[in-house]
């Protein structure tokens, strides 16, 4: 698959910039000195002023974040269990039941897990707040850090574990020197999916949440319903560039890491 | 006994957070609305019995649906636009896909770190960030009405195209990692091969790359078409009083009605009409991870 032609470099500029126009737009405009958002009035950061000055968003922001680190810490320790279990347990009363619980979340619109959960949270009499918001989180994110770990699992070499079993490892040993280090990037990436798929969240945390405790995303919605406001864009810009740099980042790294692990390669073909 | 502990904890919390809560949705659909709280007539109890249950058991929430056209008229309008934004999709999503896998080699890492990143930033600020451009006043209309295309602005937000445009866009790079994945372990020696047997480029395109790239053609048509179906941001930010989705209809009937049962009624539904486009997918996943090996 080579020959670049004209036709593949104007696909590729269009499809980018569909992708990326908007989001440009937003942060452009996060600058704008007017309140209106679609008229440039000159360069401001007063909204940005406005925004962390403002008390409800750092409230929800801080519960937001509480409720990321908890749910996706849970949901990756839940999710590398049901991967392990699914992977190397072999069969066991309710295999099916147990993979279909795994796969099923998702699919499901998060309407329908909001709306369950919801129920069964009021069935139990359990006061709605940041802990339920954590246990609903926790129920769908640990399905896709599962899908993460257990293809990792499916793929590494099984004699592994099974040569530091013969040298003398407990399984609890094998698990914590041989296993573990190896899936180690699948669990990291695990979690910060878990950790961006909570941050993200609107349906479920809506359905979850009382009055007591209201996440970034349910402020964020509530406030856009009424239109674009420009606090609203300053906040997306922040949100948007911690994005980037981390995503930047984890791509430098793994392509350092790539070019090391060429080179030591090279290396010991050559010795 | 550690193996026991390891199964048990995953399983127990799925249990509990994930197969009890869909009965407890299932038992309330069958439910009547009651002024209270919660607010519906318990149809079920263990004290009771079954028998008491399957005596009492009637649809009337379900024939309920059926009588009044809202629900199906949303269920329709649903399948459409999660249809029709799934071929958008497919049509934006492939030549992007194919420009990528053709791309040189050196580029390849950045793009697709250039179609991950939508995927990491928040979904709701996605779908905002078309709200100040498809407005009356917003880019769009601006730009159109400079360049003299239009000459009164369109009315583009709070309809059914602001919709397509909001599930296209955020659903884009769903579509386009799988058709990537496709086309780049495809031989390229094939292409030559037919080029070489007399294809033109264009029919070599459509009779080996095409039918080569199936797989994940279909795993991305069903991963924008099932999570479409559902949405529920997307038509309450983008969409207008008229456009129906049946997520934003169990939202509403839920939140501002305060009809447990019907919201209840509805999500059973949904999730049925669900079953056979992921029945499908799972079937193209297994096939091709079978061809894989």
């Amino acid at each position: 698959m080579s020959r670049f032609s004209w036709f593949n470099a104007v696909s590729l500029t269009l499809g980018f910039a569909f992708l990326y126009i908007p989001m440009i737009i937003l942060v452009i405009f996060s600058f704008n000195e007017s309140k209106l958002v679609t008229v440039w009035a000159g360069f401001s950061t007063k909204w940005y002023g406005e925004l962390l000055a403002n008390e409800a968003f750092l409230d929800a922001a801080w519960v937001t974040l509480r409720v990321a680190v908890f749910s996706s810490t849970l949901a990756t320790i839940l999710g590398t269990a049901a991967a392990y279990v699914l992977i190397r347990s072999g069969r066991f009363f309710g295999r099916t039941l147990f993979s279909g619980m795994i796969y099923a979340p998702l699919v499901m619109p998060e309407v329908i897990t909001g709306l369950s959960l919801l129920l069964l949270f009021i069935g139990i009499g359990l006061e709605r707040g940041v802990l339920t918001i954590v246990l609903a989180h926790t129920t769908f994110s640990m399905c896709y850090v599962s899908v993460v770990v257990s293809s990792r699992l499916a793929t590494f070499d099984k004699s592994l574990e099974e040569a530091a079993l013969d040298l003398g490892c407990s399984s609890a040993q094998a698990f914590r020197l041989v296993t573990l280090p190896i899936i180690a990037p699948a669990v990291i990436s695990g979690w910060l999916l878990a950790f961006t798929l909570s941050l993200d969240d609107l349906v479920i945390a809506s359905f979850a949440t009382g009055p007591s405790a209201t996440t970034l995303p349910i402020k964020i919605f509530s406030a856009v319903r009424l239109g674009v406001s420009p606090e609203i864009n300053a906040l997306s810009t922040i949100m948007i560039s911690i994005v980037t740099v981390g995503v930047i980042t984890a791509s430098l790294v793994s392509k350092r890491k790539m070019v090391r692990e060429r080179e030591e390669e090279l290396m010991a073909v050559r010795s | 006994m550690r193996r026991f502990a390891l199964i048990a904890l995953p399983y127990a919390w799925l249990l509990a957070l994930f197969l009890v809560p869909f009965l407890i949705v299932v038992k309330i659909s069958l439910s009547d609305v009651a002024l209270s709280i919660p607010p519906y007539f318990p149809q079920f109890s263990w004290e009771e019995g079954i028998g008491a249950f399957l005596a009492e058991l009637d649809f009337e929430n379900f024939v309920f649906l059926t009588q009044d056209s809202l629900y199906w008229k949303a269920y329709l309008s649903s399948l459409f636009i999660a249809l029709v934004s799934t071929a958008l999709t497919l049509m934006i999503g492939y030549p992007v896909a194919y420009g990528m896998a053709r791309a040189p080699e050196e580029w390849r890492p950045t793009l697709m770190m250039l179609i991950i990143l939508p995927f990491w930033t928040s979904f709701l600020i996605r779908v905002y960030a078309w709200m100040g451009i498809l407005s009356q006043e917003g880019f769009l209309n601006q730009f159109l009405l400079w360049t003299g295309i239009i000459s009164t602005p369109l009315t583009i937000l709070n309809t059914n195209t602001a919709v397509y445009i909001g599930i296209v866009y955020t659903y884009l790079p769903f579509m386009v990692l799988p058709i990537y994945a496709a086309l780049d372990r495809l031989d390229g020696s094939l292409i030559e091969a037919a080029e070489d047997l007399g294809c033109s480029r264009l029919s070599a395109f459509w009779l080996v790359t095409v039918p080569m790239s199936r797989n994940g053609i279909i795993a991305g048509c069903f991963l924008v078409f099932i999570p479409a179906l559902g949405e529920f941001v997307i038509p309450s930010l983008l969409g207008g009083s008229g456009t129906l989705m049946i997520g934003k209809v169990l939202w509403e009937e839920f939140f501002s009605n305060r009809d447990w049962p019907v919201a209840s009624a509805v999500a059973v539904v949904l999730l049925l009409i669900l079953i056979i486009p992921i029945v499908l997918f799972q079937r193209n996943q297994q096939r091709a991870s079978e061809a894989d090996q």
